[in-house]
């Protein structure tokens, strides 16, 4: 068996934020882009309208004086924030030539927050596939960071303190903040479109070719509008990339699983970052404090992203507002793109749950937050300014953004609801800590009720879901190979698999075991037309093949061979043979009484047989020939008779197998 | 030699009444289930008991695909599957599965509640069937079965509608149901990728019509619409309630608001409002433009077009009626028609193709007095237009499609047999593939020459691509010998060495040995240099040896020399070569029994 070569080279080391190249087939491939924005708690959060407190917030000095970075640093509550435009973390530029890759894979609208920064300047010539859902709420999330930035420019950028010497004295967590000097500003709208003008769509279970070599497919994951996983094969090799998948019923169609069955290698990202909370118990709570807040007179902000689980929240507070007589409270939805994402999420009927498919058939939109707009129960606003400072009415809920509580109008919210314990903030995204997020707002008197929805996969239902499609090997992020650090003894919240599961950080780069044996090739209709199948024995024959190989575009076929050009008769003694196709192998033995038989029916009848340790000594008295037969051979030894050594040697070919 | 087969029970040299059956790779397949808008009895549907004479369909069909809503593709599918009977799987598009129950209702009502029809199917029946159907996703690779694959491509005939390729293993047929080559004002152009089906079985309602340009036929469209309304008359435009009807409201809705016109714009039937909300919900379906816009503008929330009361028709001054069916032949469309036709100030536009035998065809061919039912005649005075758009292919369009799947044969159904005749010789002039035109019940026979896919072992092709120098080399052909396994499903093909240990089996040893008698005086050592210097100038790219324990070696072919005891002269030359070597073999005993020329050293 040949061992191939198949390279993972690892790109990001967030599990959640995977960004992934696969070289396969002479094919490269990146699998998901995704952005780590994390990076941002380590910065002051932008506020839409100038904010007295933070900016009378301190600067920093160093203890003995020396370095001073009043204007780039700033403390507040005992902690310190870079006070400069976020800056966002960014994939591994430096492992591999990124103008090298030929396509990039997109698994859900989460996972593609990096593409301007990977198609963008890097002479990058290939092509995107995603969904059209993937597409048209990713552009949407895009564009709603690019307008969180614009709207609130800072002239600095600050890049003192990631110098090593100084960051080395900072205290933490700016200390351990690591791959400073690779992360970036926002790009801007222009990018992000010629970013997305690479995008090529794909439908579910659509199969694509990539330079006749591979064969990409997308597959539902279930974890959001148009997510998918992906498989990537050749006719012998499959390798499954599984990222942000999710089994519970939500909006988006169920998970494809049983396509990812007979891999070679599957590569798992994008599992649950809450595994202890339950999404169910979670909504629960979210509404129960929601409820409980506003009775009590106070204001509910819930920083979210403008797509994914707010539909799911929508939805829940759709049947929860009336028998919690909620039904006069307002809800804001505020976002650049809160339009654009509700009308988006009623076009994709294709791409929904059974349930949400079937109401357009009546025809009726298949989210009810159509509803709960015509109703006037929920408004949505581009951003604070403008209409909504008029509508603005308290008690109410505000859905809005970043959950980083960095930027957007989220920011403003904070500021103003921050210091009443009436109103509550409830944290609904996993993808930050929310006592980081609300570090730059301490110290604060409003409630902060933590309730992560995310639906993705947790390890019970991981290692069921691998029990099933049998993975020959899985590659995941290191963390998925030991238990969170803060809960070190729960060894159930870990993988734990036969053989062991191949663990990648950010630069890692993996050899992915693959043995193989065989490639695809096709005979063409001549050729297979005039093969002579000869049957072995029952169910299995076999034929000789000789033929022209032909290579192009990785794809192999065999043609017949042309014949050789006619030679003159004479010649033939004078040639040596040339070319021809070479003799077959033998199979089999040449029993002793048919062989007499035959060899009588053909005038050959004076035949003395001699017995032998091995086999039989024939001596054709006549000719003086001899012929002699054993299990694993014949030997012919005939001279002067060319015509007679010609019609044994045929004789004795009707009985054995050729091969 | 596999063959596909195809059979039109409907639709074969005829508008109407689609359905065609293909058999492919074993599998048959039912391509559309319409109904014919020209007859009220038994040929209204296809003639099912050509598949067979009694009872149900399951057995011999794998499956049904619907192409688009449209009546005369999808109006006998209640009928077939549950009356004939039918429990395998139906597939159509997402907006086809949508809006086909509601014409098929409306379809059973007028011809149940109006014409009092029994034996028709029911609304329950309706129901069931839809049940039976699933949906087909653009692009999407649909697994009927292990063998049997199918996968939709966007027809823009109407909303939702799809053209199918068909593919069990590497033989495959297009089937592109109604389809329409250039965008309009709400859906885009028909594309499919270059798939090389066997068979590219298309439409041809406009097989002889090369279109003018389609902005042209809309001028004219608004012009005429407008003369009348100045003059006070009364346009009538048969529509069916989805599709065109769509078009041209969006047409006359921005011609209204940019003449600033009061005229009121009419659509009959309570669909309009439902049908305006399914190309809301199926936007991705439409085209570009209104797809990029729809967040801001939606082009189906229409300002000046509002629902039609019958009350209106009788009311005085101009107006604008969009009105169903659009064949005049039942229906609403037929009511206003009634009132109407007596004033020559009134207009009736037909913007689509009208099949035989329905009252549009009459007066679109210029009868001015129609037979109506209770033997009353019906003058037709008010002016007749006729306006193509109904969303098909024209000549130049279908010939765009082949030229984009590369078809290795074409078959033509859904038009007229003069029309399609022209095109098939256009197209087997143009395109040099056959181009078949079978008429209903009639069977074509194509015979497809598939390639068969094999697995080489790696072992193998890496030796030939050694052999040929580095890897792929598209230009260089190089020739490969190798055993192919036949087992159950599975094909290999290995070298034959490999062949033998897969198989379990010996090798058995053929070998051959000679002697040959040669005069030569000179030591055994300088007759066995003297064949080697022979051999050698003249066995070009043969490895030749002399090996030092006395032979020479061709190839794997021995050749030892010793003299008989009597004459030293006499030499006896042993040769000895395996059954792999024969040809060579037997080539060097005949080339030595001619002795040595003389000059060697």
């Amino acid at each position: 068996k040949k061992l191939i070569l198949v390279f993972l080279y690892c790109l990001s080391g967030h599990p959640t934020l995977p960004c992934n190249v696969l070289k396969f087939k002479s094919t490269t491939i990146m699998l998901d882009c995704a952005l780590d924005t994390t990076s941002v708690l380590n910065y002051l959060p932008l506020p839409l309208v100038h904010s007295p407190r933070l900016s009378k917030l301190p600067g920093w000095i160093s203890k003995d004086g020396t370095i001073n970075l009043e204007k780039e640093l700033k403390e507040c509550a005992g902690r310190l924030f870079v006070d400069s435009q976020p800056e966002f973390c960014l994939p591994e530029k430096e492992l591999l030539d990124l103008s090298t890759i030929d396509v990039i894979l997109i698994s859900n609208y989460h996972c593609m927050m990096a593409l301007p920064y990977i198609t963008e300047h890097t002479g990058f010539t290939g092509t995107v596939y995603a969904t059209e859902p993937t597409l048209q709420i990713g552009r949407l999330l895009m564009e709603e960071l690019v307008k969180f930035m614009e709207r609130v420019p800072k002239a600095q950028s600050a890049t003192c303190w990631k110098n090593k010497e100084i960051q080395r004295m900072l205290p933490g967590p700016l200390k351990d903040a690591v791959e400073v000097w690779t992360w970036k500003r926002c790009y801007s709208m222009q990018e992000v479109n010629s970013a997305l003008s690479k995008v090529q769509l794909v439908g579910y279970s659509q199969k694509v070719e990539l330079f006749g070599a591979v064969q990409i497919s997308p597959l539902s994951s279930g974890y959001s509008l148009g997510s998918s996983n992906w498989i990537i094969q050749s006719h012998h090799e499959k390798v499954s990339y599984v990222s942000g998948s999710s089994l519970l019923t939500t909006h988006p169609q169920p998970m494809d699983q049983s396509s990812l069955k007979n891999s070679d290698v599957l590569i798992l990202t994008g599992l649950t970052q809450m595994p202890t909370a339950n999404p169910d118990g979670m909504l629960g709570e979210f509404c129960s404090n929601l409820a409980m807040t506003i009775r009590a007179g106070g204001n509910v902000l819930v920083p979210c992203y403008s797509s994914g689980v707010i539909y799911d929240l929508l939805e829940c507070l759709y049947q929860f507002i009336d028998s919690a007589n909620l039904g006069t409270t307002p809800f804001y939805f505020i976002s650049p793109v809160a339009n654009s994402s509700l009308e988006f999420s009623q076009i994709f009927a294709e791409w929904l749950c059974h349930n949400k498919q079937t109401k357009v058939y009546l025809p009726e939109p298949p989210f009810p937050h159509a509803e709960l707009i015509q109703t006037n129960k929920l408004k949505h606003y581009p951003s604070i300014h403008g209409d909504f400072s008029s509508d603005f009415k308290q008690p109410c809920v505000v859905f809005t953004g970043h959950p980083s509580l960095r930027f957007g109008d989220v920011v403003h919210f904070m500021e103003l609801w921050g210091k009443s314990n009436l109103n509550t903030i409830i944290f609904t995204e996993p993808d930050f800590s929310y006592l980081d997020a609300l570090a730059p707002y301490q110290p604060l008197a409003m409630k902060c009720v933590y309730c992560p929805i995310d639906t993705r996969l947790n390890f019970h239902q991981v290692s069921k879901l691998l029990k099933e499609v049998q993975p020959l090997h899985v590659v995941c992020p290191d963390q998925y190979t030991q238990p969170p650090p803060s809960q070190s003894h729960r060894s159930d919240l870990m993988l734990e698999l036969q053989p062991p599961p191949m663990p990648y950080r950010r630069c890692s780069v993996l050899n992915l075991p693959f043995r193989r044996c065989y490639e695809r090739v096709y005979i063409l209709p001549e050729l297979a037309n005039s093969l002579v199948p000869s049957e072995l024995k029952p169910g299995v024959s076999v034929a000789n093949v000789s033929a022209i190989l032909h290579s192009k575009d990785n794809k192999h076929t065999l043609q017949v061979t042309p014949a050789p050009p006619s030679k003159k008769r004479k010649r033939v003694v004078e040639e040596p043979p040339v070319g021809g196709a070479p003799k077959p192998l033998l199979s089999g033995a040449v029993p002793l009484e048919p062989f007499l038989a035959t060899l009588q029916k053909h005038g050959i009848t004076e035949v003395k047989v001699e017995e032998t340790t091995d086999g039989h000594i024939l001596h054709l008295q006549a000719e003086d020939t001899l012929i002699q037969l054993e299990e694993d051979g014949t030997h012919i030894v005939c001279d002067n008779n060319e015509p007679l050594r010609t019609t044994i040697r045929d004789l004795v070919l009707r009985f054995l197998q050729k091969l | 030699m596999p063959e596909i087969k195809v059979t039109p029970l409907g639709a074969g040299q005829d508008v109407g009444r689609s359905c065609i059956l293909v058999s492919i790779g074993g599998k048959n397949i039912m391509l559309d289930c319409g109904m014919h808008m020209g007859y009220n009895d038994d040929r209204r549907f296809p003639d099912f008991s050509y598949i067979t004479q009694n009872g149900r369909l399951t057995d011999f069909l794998d499956c049904v695909i619907i192409s688009h809503f449209h009546l005369d593709h999808c109006g006998a599918l209640p009928y077939m599957s549950e009356m004939v009977g039918y429990d395998g799987p139906i597939y159509m598009t997402h907006p086809t599965k949508a809006i086909c129950p509601i014409l098929l209702e409306d379809f059973r009502k007028i011809t149940v509640d109006k014409k009092g029809e029994t034996n028709f199917f029911t609304s329950q029946m309706i129901k069931d069937c839809m049940k039976k159907v699933v949906p087909l996703n653009l692009h999407q690779t649909v697994q009927v079965d292990d063998e049997l694959e199918l996968k939709a491509y966007y027809a823009g005939h109407v909303l939702g509608a799809a053209m199918v390729l068909i593919k069990v293993g590497s033989e495959s047929v297009v089937y592109t149901g109604d389809y329409n080559m250039t965008p309009d004002r709400h859906l885009g152009a028909a594309w499919i990728d270059k798939c090389r089906p066997d068979i590219l079985i298309s439409e041809s309602t406009y097989a002889t019509t090369i279109r003018d340009s389609k902005r042209c036929r809309e001028r004219d469209f608004l012009k005429k619409v407008h003369e009348s309304i100045e003059r006070g008359g009364k346009v009538l435009i048969p529509v069916f309630a989805l599709g065109r009807a769509q078009e041209l409201c969006i047409l006359l809705e921005t011609f209204w608001e940019r003449m600033n016109l009061k005229a009121p714009i009419y659509f009959s039937t309570g669909l309009t409002e439902k049908a305006n909300h399914y190309y809301k919900l199926f936007i991705t379906w439409t085209n570009q433009k209104i797809r990029k816009t729809f967040v801001q503008r939606n082009m189906f929330e229409f300002k000046h077009i509002k629902a039609f009361d019958r009350s209106y028709a009788d009311n005085p001054g101009p107006m604008v009626v969009f009105a169903t069916p659009g064949m005049l032949h039942a229906g609403q469309s037929l009511q206003i028609f009634k009132k109407w036709a007596g004033n020559e100030k009134n207009m009736v536009i037909m913007p689509g193709y009208c099949v035989q035998g329905t009252i549009g065809h009459k007066i679109l061919n210029g009868q001015r007095k129609l037979e109506m039912e209770g033997r009353s005649t019906l003058d037709v005075k008010l002016q007749v237009e006729y306006m193509s758009f109904s969303a098909h292919a024209d000549a130049k369009g279908i010939m765009q499609l082949i030229r984009m799947a590369e078809p290795r044969n074409m078959l033509l159904v859904h038009g007229e047999a003069l029309k399609m005749e022209f095109l098939k010789g256009k197209i087997e002039q143009e395109f040099n593939i056959d181009c078949y035109m079978p008429a209903n019940g009639e069977t074509i026979t194509v015979s497809t020459n598939p390639s068969v896919p094999v697995d080489i072992s790696l072992n193998l092709l890496k030796r030939e691509m050694a052999l040929g120098g580095p890897l792929p080399d598209p230009k260089k052909p190089r020739t490969m010998h190798g055993t192919l396994i036949m087992k159950e499903n599975s094909m290999k093909l290995v070298s034959s060495e490999q062949a033998l240990k897969e198989l379990g089996l010996n090798e058995h040893q053929l070998r051959f040995t000679c002697r040959v008698q040669l005069q030569d005086p000179h030591s055994d050592l300088d007759t066995l240099h003297r064949i080697y210097t022979h051999l050698k100038s003249l066995l070009k790219g043969y490895t030749i040896q002399h090996v030092p324990d006395g032979t020479v070696m061709v190839e794997s072919i021995v050749i030892k020399v010793s003299s008989s005891a009597e004459d030293p002269n006499n030499k006896v030359l042993l040769l000895s070569w395996s059954y792999q070597d024969e040809d060579l073999g037997s080539f060097l005993s005949s080339l030595l029994k001619k002795g040595l020329p003389s000059g060697l050293c």
